[in-house]
């Protein structure tokens, strides 16, 4: 019997017992638009496969245990040394279980390539656009996925408990004590007591293993159900509109492609654990909490966090008795706070902006969004910038710098970079909108230079195709919300604060060049 | 107002272009062939594994230019694990990108909102079914249904409550006690004066009758660091002085910004710098933050000798040690 024969036996049989006929066969042929940052997110489904993989691996050896143990295992420096279990039990899986130490390196190395992708797949999906109506409630679960990344990558790092996990739990402890009013009763039921105790890893195991899994297994279902029945947004072209979606069926060209793939993430996270060292613990040594390492490090996903809190002014207020760090809540939890609320808002803030309520499924160009551009570029600033402190003692003996340079130039920086990266991404953008136009209405330089009778040069200008003109005049180019402060009988309107506010950031967001119209190139024929 | 004028025609789908597989059967059978090399390759990584669990002792370093010393087991399996998946993702690849048919299909999108009648259906059945559930009107109900559920809540709260002891007066205190010795760490022997040279800096803990009943819990409060200079060389004021014993000065080695351990001391402008958030405490002055983020300088200890010489604790320290908390100066 060939394949095809039995294949579709197999559908009959699956047919037989779910009457699921219809709803299959509308789904392979589902169609998919091909694009290379379309890959971004799959690239972080499959780094999350990868992980579920390999983290189970690692726990068939590993003792979530802060139980006292003396190290007698293969790795000499350490023998006799007192540790805790689950350091030991690191190191067992380093040096004696055979691809111990391989799949350590991949699940390491997936976790950054996760966390790396979800916010590559991010900044695609905000500098697109992609995020507007119908798909603000998944640009929220994306935003959920990223934070709960970033907690889960902590946890997991600080299981092995070796000297620098343990000196980032004790950095997270500070910043559970730094809550007014509660703060030391949350770190003392963190930790059954005093730090460090004997029941933090075995609790954070368990959440790194079930709990946060769990979560997102449940949110990736919904955030891929989501993408499957609003279907996936597409880039603007020739013969792609609002009402379609142009690209490859699901069978078989989608499967070969996606399944592929997966295998390609995983084949080159494999290669990348097979031969670059990450996290190597058993140079760091057991936890103890007098003792530290120099070039303390996080995980870059945490290091905009620990830049941030390295440049806070040294602030506390003291009345009654009672302390409030600022030096460790503006950084610490203040203002990550207003980031990640304002960028799960922000689909809601741009629909108030622009008062557009439509449904969006072509994507923009970030340069015919100039505003929202420039804000991503300013968000992307502030998080360089910040990130780049977290660095800054190795910034510092690389590049031979003091530290207080470095600490200085990113205070400045951080409050000066950001705006100027607005400005400049916007100016940017207009440019751009400013030669497409030009592009479209005098075609191509091509470099001939011809010489005119009258003895004048000029460059031949080739026009450009159809296609091409299309794509550059696509987009929409929405006037100004009208939001007079007084209504039509004269009377001012309620919220005038507001509105003023919605009025000039409408007007500031509907700042463009104009595009070409159809008009326009008939006008310069007609010369 | 460019949206008033007519816009530029859309072109449609441009046409569709053949591949040389399509048209060429040499080419599509070359494509095959390819294919089936790269499973071919993808079968050769899982050999190459096999061979490297089995033969390969763990303990053979290889030499690889740029990558230094390799454990060639180690290396054996990951790249025979890489080239094993790796193979099979780029065959299927290639197999979609030459073989498959490769035909833009273009599907119709439908707008989410329903059609009016559906939508004004929908909703009157939403408010029926609220209507008839009364809950508009007989706000007993509504009142009583949300204080309810508000204090359900309490519930997983207070099961949580066993997580740990409250904080109690342990969290402001160590184990410096009046007359506590201080002890080489590691090693746990008494220190007289003259073990310090001037300029040198050590870590030491308080006396314990038996050292093995020194925990985390106790290193993560007690950790305190030494540092000798020469008396002329502190700018202190006279109650600060009075803690120093012969140019000999304790502080605690806890971090009073996040808790790390402060260990980096530099000896030409005797600064204490800790490596987390570079917080940089004068020593001279008694650990007074000259940079960084932390607010309080660290607590100094009160150290004095004993009759035999050795180096003792006056005083327990007179604030909690490591980072700030809400009831720090209760």
């Amino acid at each position: 019997m060939t394949v095809e024969a039995k294949l579709g036996q197999v559908a009959n049989y699956v047919d037989e017992r779910t009457g699921a006929a219809a709803f299959l066969k509308k789904s392979l042929k589902k169609v998919f638009p091909d694009h290379w940052s379309f890959l971004l997110g799959e690239v972080a489904l499959y780094s999350f496969v990868i992980l579920l993989l390999s983290g189970t691996f690692l726990t068939f050896w590993f003792d979530p245990s802060m139980r006292e143990v003396v190290y007698e295992g293969d790795y000499q420096p350490l023998e006799g040394v007192k540790m805790s279990a689950a350091y030991a039990s690191a190191l067992h899986i380093s040096f004696e279980v055979r691809g111990g130490l391989l799949m350590r390196q991949i699940h390491h190395w997936a976790a950054l390539i996760f966390m790396a992708a979800i916010v590559a797949h991010l900044l695609r999906v905000f500098f697109t656009g992609a995020f507007r109506k119908p798909r603000e409630g998944n640009w929220i679960i994306g935003i959920g996925l990223l934070t709960l990344g970033i907690v889960e990558g902590f946890l997991g790092y600080s299981l092995p408990d070796d000297l620098l996990s343990g000196t980032g739990i004790r950095i997270a402890e500070a910043i559970i004590q730094a809550i007014p009013v509660v703060g030391s009763y949350l770190s003392y039921f963190a930790f059954g007591g005093v730090f460090p105790g004997e029941l933090f890893i075995p609790r954070i195991y368990i959440v790194h293993v079930l709990l946060l899994p769990g979560a997102f297994l449940a949110l990736i279902t919904v955030h891929l159900m989501l993408v499957w029945y609003q279907k996936h947004t597409q880039y603007p072209g020739p013969g792609r509109t609002e009402k379609n979606v142009v690209g490859y069926p699901l069978m078989p060209m989608y499967m070969a492609k996606a399944g592929g793939f997966f295998f390609i993430v995983f084949g080159v996270t494999a290669f990348l654990g097979a031969v670059a060292s990450i996290n190597p613990i058993w140079l760091y040594g057991p936890y103890n909490p007098g003792q530290i390492s120099a070039g303390s490090q996080p995980d870059w996903y945490m290091g905009w966090l620990d830049g941030l809190v390295r440049m806070a002014p040294p602030i506390e207020t003291y009345f009654f008795g009672y302390t409030i760090s600022w030096n460790i809540l503006i950084p610490g939890l203040i203002i990550p706070g207003i980031l990640f609320t304002g960028m799960a808002l922000y689909p809601f803030i741009e629909s108030w902006i622009t008062g557009d309520k439509r449904e969006h499924h072509l994507l923009d160009r970030p340069r015919n969004a100039p505003n929202r551009t420039a804000l991503g570029a300013m968000s992307l600033t502030f998080m360089l910038v910040t990130l780049i402190n977290g660095g800054n003692d190795l910034i510092a003996t690389h590049f031979d710098l003091s530290i207080n340079q470095i600490m200085w130039g990113t205070r400045i920086g951080v409050l000066v970079l950001p705006p100027l990266a607005f400005i400049i991404t916007k100016r940017l953008c207009l440019s751009l909108q400013r030669a497409d136009r030009e592009l479209v209405l005098h075609g191509r330089e091509t470099g001939r230079l011809l010489r005119m009778p009258s003895g004048e040069f000029v460059e031949v200008h080739e026009p450009i195709s159809p296609e091409k003109a299309f794509i550059l005049t696509s987009h929409e180019q929405l006037p100004a919300l009208d939001l007079p402060a007084v209504d039509a009988r004269g009377v001012k309107r309620a919220g005038a604060l507001k509105n003023k506010l919605r009025a000039r950031l409408s007007k500031a967001n509907a700042e463009a060049v104009p595009k070409v119209s159809a008009d326009d190139l008939k006008q310069i024929e007609n010369h | 107002m460019s949206n008033q004028l007519e816009p530029i025609k859309d072109p449609g789908l441009p046409e569709h272009v053949y591949r040389k597989s399509d048209t060429d059967p040499k080419a599509a059978d070359r494509a095959e062939r390819q294919v089936a090399a790269m499973f071919g390759i993808s079968a050769l990584g899982t050999v190459l594994l096999v061979v490297s669990y089995v033969f390969i002792p763990d303990d053979i370093f290889i030499f690889i230019p740029i990558m230094g010393n390799q454990n060639a087991h180690q290396l054996g399996l990951g790249l025979g694990m890489a080239i094993s998946l790796f193979f099979i993702g780029l065959g299927a690849i290639h197999w979609a990108k030459t073989l498959m048919p490769d035909h833009e299909v273009v599907m119709q999108r439908h707008e989410f909102r329903s059609p009016e009648e559906d939508r004004k259906d929908f909703v009157d059945t939403v408010k029926e079914g609220a209507a008839n559930s009364g809950l508009g009107r007989r706000s007993l109900i509504k009142r009583s249904l949300g204080a309810a559920l508000g204090l359900s809540a309490i519930s997983p709260i207070l099961l949580l409550r066993d997580l740990g002891p409250l904080p109690g007066p342990e969290q402001k205190m160590t184990n410096w006690k009046s007359g506590t010795y201080l002890v080489t760490d590691p090693g746990d022997r008494r220190i007289k004066a003259s073990d310090l040279e001037v300029g040198s800096v050590a870590q030491v803990m308080p006396e314990f009758a038996n050292p093995k009943d020194r925990h985390l819990d106790d290193i993560a409060k007690d950790a305190l660091l030494l540092i000798r200079l020469r008396p002329s060389e502190f700018n202190l004021e006279p109650d600060r002085l009075a803690m120093t014993h012969e140019g000999i000065i304790a502080f605690s080695k806890i971090c009073s910004h996040m808790g790390c351990a402060v260990a980096l001391y530099e000896q030409t402008t005797k600064h204490l710098l800790c490596p987390c958030h570079q917080s940089t405490f004068d020593v001279t002055r008694a650990a007074k933050v000259i940079f960084g983020p932390a607010a309080r300088p660290l607590p100094q200890l009160d150290i004095t000798v004993d009759s035999e010489g050795y180096l003792v604790a006056r005083k327990p320290f007179s604030e909690p040690v490591g980072p700030s908390f809400w009831g720090r100066e209760k």
